[in-house]
């Protein structure tokens, strides 16, 4: 053990009750920035799942359609043309006109992992309660299985009739709640168009439930075949869903689809930009007000350490005759500051960790944006790496001004009774 | 350079040094001269005020003289830097205070070893065996394991004789070393030093208003004024 540790480690034992103040701040601050960012980013996490698992990673739809102009030119060496798009006379196409063309090439993309097609439109629900506005989505049942969660988010009935039956539909929980149907209860979706209305009858396969308030009251799946005749469209698709290998490259794919296919094509990031806006401020506003019990903790140890080093001044003084350098005294402070700091981290993020993990276990109800009946939470190094961090240089800081405050005492001075 | 005898510890030339600032200014120290041989005891006696400590605390280079020269065991040291000022004191001085300045929170054990600590120049059992030794030289061989704060003021300067010797440096330094101590313990811890010191030929310079102590030692310097007379 080195000297200056040595005496730290003294010094430390023998201001118990202030050192403990300052440890039990750092502990404190750590454990509740674990905390903090465990059950945002939980929540962020779940639903970032959640949107995957219903709207895809990308979602490819309408068509902005260039209007190219031919340009001739003259040269020495002869006459050439090129093509210029024209801003003016672009042209937009809604849905998508050939999916089977879009898809294929959607799969030359290698971080695409699955597409699915989905076609839908307006509808009036009608059970024999009462009837809503929803919309049809005919889907190809395993293309979508593929691309979502659907099958996780199965609450009532199977996927198996859904299959079997073409006249099968999945419903949302909250529609099959206002309307008062349960699985093999059968509805009526009505559906209009220019040519006239039409009405089909379809039976609950299953009931499924996203959590997203707006999916699970108004979207009720189909099988692609009877959702073309319910809306009478016999070709192209509405979107078509893309889910891929690496979500976090969704920004940068979607901007190469639209490079090659040209159609919109919009990324999980972009779709929901809002409420990941309102996640990301969320964790920055609890990570600055939980920071604010690491900065005590480092006001603690600047306080403990100031009030040593006025205590001190003759041991210091001492310790500068028997040859101990500015530098070993520096260090018997940051010594002291160093031993609270590793114990108030290693007890805070056990503390943060057996908190999260009573958080996690704690029943609670939540639907809007998505759906949970407890508490969520991440696990994740990086909140223990980043907790760690801001405490580690919030105390070191404060814990700088009265080590070198100590290390520039003169032993002159100090002896004499004139140190400042 | 001054010409330096191998039995000449420690050196002053013409040192002069002033204290506070602006109308509290103080000419302390007004062109001193001095020299130490080893194996010698020097007491540098005056009135209160007159400038023997700080002429002891510009010895043992813990503050810097304003002009002169101090040279330890050969060695300019005066205008030198502070990482040498420090690998100095650590090596070749040891000192002796008034008030003990031991360190609390540790043994007599520990405060003896924590100069060798420093110089790193005997392992752990080395150093604990020659603090044993010290302490038993200077009769506290039965306290060694006691906090500073479970002996008595004799005993603390005992201890604090002890750790001055723990390097075996060639200066002692001794700042009014039995000022704080009654009779009996004055003659103890006087006679305890010069004996160590004399065994193992350092130089002791003792600053002292006590008079039966000064004349005990080798050479008396009297001061008056910031000038020996």
């Amino acid at each position: 053990m080195s000297p200056t540790l040595r005496i730290a480690f003294r010094f430390l034992t023998a201001k118990k009750r202030a050192m403990l103040m300052s440890l039990s701040c750092i502990i404190l601050g750590v454990g509740l920035f674990i905390v903090t960012q465990a059950t945002t980013s939980g929540f962020e996490d779940y639903f970032i799942k959640t949107i995957l698992g219903t709207n895809g990673a990308i979602r490819i739809e309408d068509k902005i359609q260039e209007t190219m102009r031919t340009l001739a030119a003259k040269g020495a060496t002869g006459d050439s043309s090129f093509m210029i798009a024209q801003r003016e006379g672009r042209k937009y196409v809604e849905g998508i006109e050939e999916p089977k063309q879009v898809i294929s090439a959607l799969k030359e993309f290698d971080n695409v992992a699955a597409v699915s097609e989905v076609l839908h439109g307006p509808a009036m629900m009608r059970s024999s309660f009462k009837g809503e506005s929803v919309r049809a989505y005919g889907i190809n049942l395993e293309d979508h299985l593929r691309v979502s969660d659907l099958r996780q988010q199965i609450v009532e009935g199977s996927l198996e009739d859904f299959r079997s039956s073409p006249s099968g539909a999945l419903i949302g929980k909250v529609i099959s709640e206002r309307l008062l149907l349960s699985v093999g209860d059968w509805f009526i979706l009505e559906a209009s168009d220019k040519t006239g209305r039409q009405s089909r009858r379809y039976r609950v396969s299953a009931i499924y439930e996203t959590g997203v308030a707006d999916i699970d009251r108004s979207r009720v799946y189909l099988n692609m075949s009877e959702c073309r005749s319910l809306l009478r469209k016999p070709t192209g698709a509405s979107f078509i869903q893309v889910s891929l290998f690496e979500k976090d490259r969704a920004p940068q794919d979607a901007l190469r689809i639209e490079d090659v296919i040209h159609y919109s094509a919009r990324s999980w990031q972009e779709r929901e930009k809002s409420w990941l806006e309102v996640f990301r401020a969320l964790r920055f506003s609890t990570a600055i007000t939980v920071s604010v019990f690491i900065l005590i903790a480092g006001l603690a140890m600047f306080n403990t350490l100031a009030m040593m080093v006025m205590e001190k001044t003759k041991d210091i003084a001492i310790l500068r005759s028997m040859g101990y350098t500015r530098q070993d005294i520096s260090r018997v402070f940051l010594w002291q500051a160093a031993i609270v700091l590793v114990i108030g981290t290693v007890v805070g993020m056990a503390l943060g960790a057996l908190v999260t993990y009573s958080v996690s276990q704690v029943r609670i109800s939540i639907r809007g944006i998505f759906a949970t009946d407890t508490f969520i939470v991440a696990w994740s190094l990086w909140h223990y790496v980043a907790a760690v961090l801001t405490a580690v240089i919030m105390v070191m800081v404060a814990s700088l001004v009265p080590s070198r405050r100590a290390a520039r005492l003169e032993p002159g001075d100090v002896i004499r009774g004139t140190a400042q | 350079m001054p010409e330096i005898s191998d039995n000449i510890a420690l050196r002053c030339t013409d040192i002069h040094r002033y204290l506070g600032q602006g109308e509290g200014r103080v000419h302390v120290l007004r062109g001193v001269s001095f020299e130490a041989k080893r194996g010698e005891v020097y007491a540098i006696v005056g009135p209160s005020g007159c400038g023997k400590s700080t002429l002891l605390y510009l010895l043992g280079l813990l503050d810097r003289p304003d002009s002169g020269e101090i040279w330890i065991n050969g060695h300019l040291m005066s205008n030198s830097v502070d990482e040498a000022r420090t690998a100095a004191r650590g090596e070749h001085i040891g000192f002796v205070f008034q008030f003990h300045f031991l360190m609390l929170e540790f043994t007599a054990l520990e405060n003896v070893m924590m100069p060798m600590r420093k110089l790193g120049k005997l392992t752990p059992a080395q150093m604990v065996d020659r603090a044993k030794m010290l302490l038993n030289d200077v009769g506290l061989g039965e306290k060694t394991h006691r906090l500073a704060t479970q002996l008595s003021g004799g005993e603390q300067q005992r201890v604090a004789i002890a750790r001055a010797l723990a390097n075996q440096p060639s200066i002692i330094l001794a700042d009014e070393p039995t000022g704080n101590l009654d009779v009996k313990n004055s003659a103890l811890v006087f006679d305890l030093m010069t004996r160590l010191a004399k065994e193992s030929g350092q130089a002791i310079i003792l600053v002292t208003h006590n008079p039966e102590i000064a004349g005990r030692c080798d050479s008396v310097r009297p001061m008056r004024d910031g000038l020996f007379v």
